[in-house]
């Protein structure tokens, strides 16, 4: 009995160590070719990496050319907005009863002029308006006065006259709703529209 | 004059049996009011207000609705006519008799009793209402000549009450000055109550403001037909000035929608035609126009501004406004001729001409050191005399139809709003309460029908 015992003792040590001695012989079976590599091999390896890292090279080259590409359309689209903000936003004056072009008025005009001029497909409404001081029938007229003059300037610039309209607003629509010289000054303009 | 009048809406045969018993029984009534017209005269700018007194209208059942109906009915009175200006009201509380107690009709007053309190007209009234039927008696009197110059027996429905007031005080003001009374006219006029500007039509004292436009845009200018049936007026239906021409009851109208402006419509004078600025030529200039929009022709000829046309009352003069001087002035075209003549020198800003249905003046507002005020001036150009001193901007004149008072916009108490005063700058007040602000009154020239 104790000697079945001793023999399913050293049954139960020695079965793992022959299975260990077994694995660790086969590995070392398997490892022994891949330590002998051959210098063609190695060359190859050599130049398809090369390879990889130029052609990574190149795409982040593409990359980058394209991202410098949209960033510069972006530049343009940008500052093509903003002439065309600038085209919008920016009104000219006039004096009190007045529809007389004053020299500030000119110069923002031969600006909208080469607005124009290069953005061929745009047609614009003219706004004229007014303060509030005076008769709201006399002020319709005068705002399209006001509009009738900006754009026979611009048509004086080589702007066709069927790119242009105007409309009159009299006084019923201020930028500025005070009832003050800066509040008027603000109001009384041409304004314009893209259409 | 004793006429008896029954309103619309009653049964016909049960009122027309009652309008020949009432016709009859006042026939017998001699004074009659033939051609007193020298007790106002309405061209006297020192109008002295004639004293009068109104004591409470009698009632028989004296029932508290009926005594609340009395009360509400001679207080209308009162007010219908201290609105012309032409009357002082004499206060109740220093009547020498009880209204209960007197006797109404000639025979019976005692006219001692009101000359001594100082009225020389007397107007006494008596009240009945039978379901939902009233029937008033008025009689006006001349104190001092114990007169009846005007009698009327008015049947109507229970809510005609205020037409039949009206309809009274028209009589007594044709008796007095020999014209016809204001009190069948309206005012049209721009509100921005709704948000936006908007046309609203209220009666001559402002009673019953009813919106008239829902455009959501820019409505400006009403002008009224000749027979007030008609309204014209500017409006940014389609994102421009363009010119409607409406019938006021009836779904229909016209417009001019030429490019540039299309503004300041003006009717002439018994014609279904009208003068307006229009600047598709590129400048704006004033055209005749059918009343369906169709350019007759062309009236002015300048280049620059003409605008805001008012015609003489028989329609053969106009007056407008141009910058041909180089400032806003009124000018005044014959229309047959051709011929222009300058109107205003007084001042650099002269616009919204409007011209007396007199014949005789023309109103107009008058810009100086940035302040606007009401003026009006002989057609000769003499006789200039301002109207509004020192409160705030006043603007937009336009002539009662008798030509005895003036409504315009000011914005003396903050907001503006329209007033009225008598053709000579006296008795100004303000005349309706609304939401927003009020602009560009206009008067119809007659009678306007509900």
């Amino acid at each position: 009995m104790r000697r079945k015992l001793w023999i399913s003792l050293v049954l139960l040590l020695v079965i793992p160590g022959v299975l260990c001695i077994a694995s660790c012989a086969k590995k070392a079976v398997i490892s022994e070719p891949a330590e002998v590599v051959s210098a063609e091999d190695e060359a190859a390896i050599k130049a398809a990496a090369e390879t990889a890292e130029r052609a990574q090279q190149e795409k982040l080259a593409r990359q980058r050319a394209i991202e410098e590409q949209r960033l510069k359309e972006k530049q343009a689209m940008r500052e093509k907005m903003a002439a065309r903000n600038m085209f919008i936003n920016e009104d000219i004056h006039f004096d009190f009863d007045k529809y007389n072009l004053l020299s500030m008025a000119q110069q923002i005009l031969q600006k909208k002029a080469d607005w124009l001029w290069n953005n061929p497909d745009v047609s614009v409404i003219i706004e004229g308006h007014c303060d509030e001081r005076g008769t709201n029938e006399y002020n319709l007229a005068l705002g399209d006065r006001r509009a009738e003059s900006a754009k026979a300037y611009l048509v004086d610039l080589g702007i066709a006259r069927s790119r242009l309209t105007t409309v009159s607003y009299g006084e019923e629509r201020p930028v500025d709703p005070g009832h003050n010289e800066v509040a008027w000054a603000k109001n009384r303009r041409a304004h314009f529209e893209v259409e | 004059m004793m006429v008896n009048i029954n309103f619309n809406k009653l049964w016909a045969w049960p009122a027309y049996i009652i309008f020949l018993i009432m016709t009859a029984s006042f026939l017998i009534c001699p004074a009659l009011c033939l051609s007193e017209y020298d007790y106002v005269d309405i061209n006297n700018p020192f109008l002295r207000k004639i004293p009068i007194a109104i004591p409470l209208f009698k009632t028989t059942a004296k029932s508290r609705a009926e005594k609340r109906l009395s009360e509400k009915a001679s207080g209308l009175l009162s007010e219908t006519l201290e609105f012309t200006g032409y009357f002082k009201m004499l206060d109740r509380d220093a009547f020498l008799v009880d209204p209960e107690k007197f006797n109404i009709t000639a025979l019976n007053i005692n006219f001692q009793n009101w000359t001594s309190i100082g009225a020389e007209l007397l107007i006494t009234g008596s009240l009945q209402v039978k379901d939902d039927i009233i029937d008033i008696e008025l009689r006006l009197y001349d104190t001092f000549k114990s007169r009846l110059l005007v009698g009327k027996k008015y049947r109507g429905w229970r809510n005609d009450q205020r037409k039949i007031i009206r309809r009274f005080c028209n009589d007594v003001i044709h008796c007095l000055t020999g014209k016809r009374g204001i009190f069948d006219s309206k005012i049209a006029f721009i509100s921005t109550g709704s948000g936006n500007k908007e046309i609203y039509i209220c009666e001559f004292d402002g009673y019953n403001p009813i919106q008239k436009t829902h455009n959501k845009n820019i409505t400006l200018s009403p002008a009224w037909s000749c027979d007030g049936k008609w309204i014209a007026y500017t409006a940014y239906k389609k994102g421009r000035p363009d010119l409607y021409i409406e019938h006021l009851k009836e779904k229909r109208g016209f417009i001019v929608n030429k490019k540039g402006i299309n503004i300041t419509p003006a009717w002439v004078p018994g014609k279904f035609a009208l003068a307006a600025t229009l600047s598709f030529s590129g400048d704006p200039e004033i055209y005749m126009l059918t009343g369906t929009g169709k350019i007759i022709k062309k009236l002015t000829n300048n280049r620059g501004i003409d605008v805001s046309p008012s015609w003489s009352p028989d329609g053969k003069k106009m007056a407008f406004v141009s910058n041909r001087s180089g400032t806003p002035q009124i000018y005044i075209m014959d229309i047959d001729s051709g011929n222009v003549k300058r109107l205003t020198f007084h001042g650099r800003y002269n616009t919204s001409p409007s011209w007396c249905p007199n014949g005789d003046k023309i109103a107009y507002c008058g810009g100086e050191n940035g302040v606007f005020n009401i003026y009006v001036i002989g057609i000769d150009g003499n006789d200039l005399s301002q109207l509004t001193f020192n409160e705030g901007d006043n603007e937009s004149p336009s002539w009662s139809p008798d030509g005895s008072l003036i409504a315009f916009s000011s914005n003396r108490e903050g907001p503006h709003r329209i007033y009225v005063m008598s053709a000579y700058g006296t008795d100004q007040r303000f005349l309706l309460a609304l939401p927003g602000e009020q602009t560009n009154p206009r008067w119809s020239l007659g009678t306007v029908s509900n």
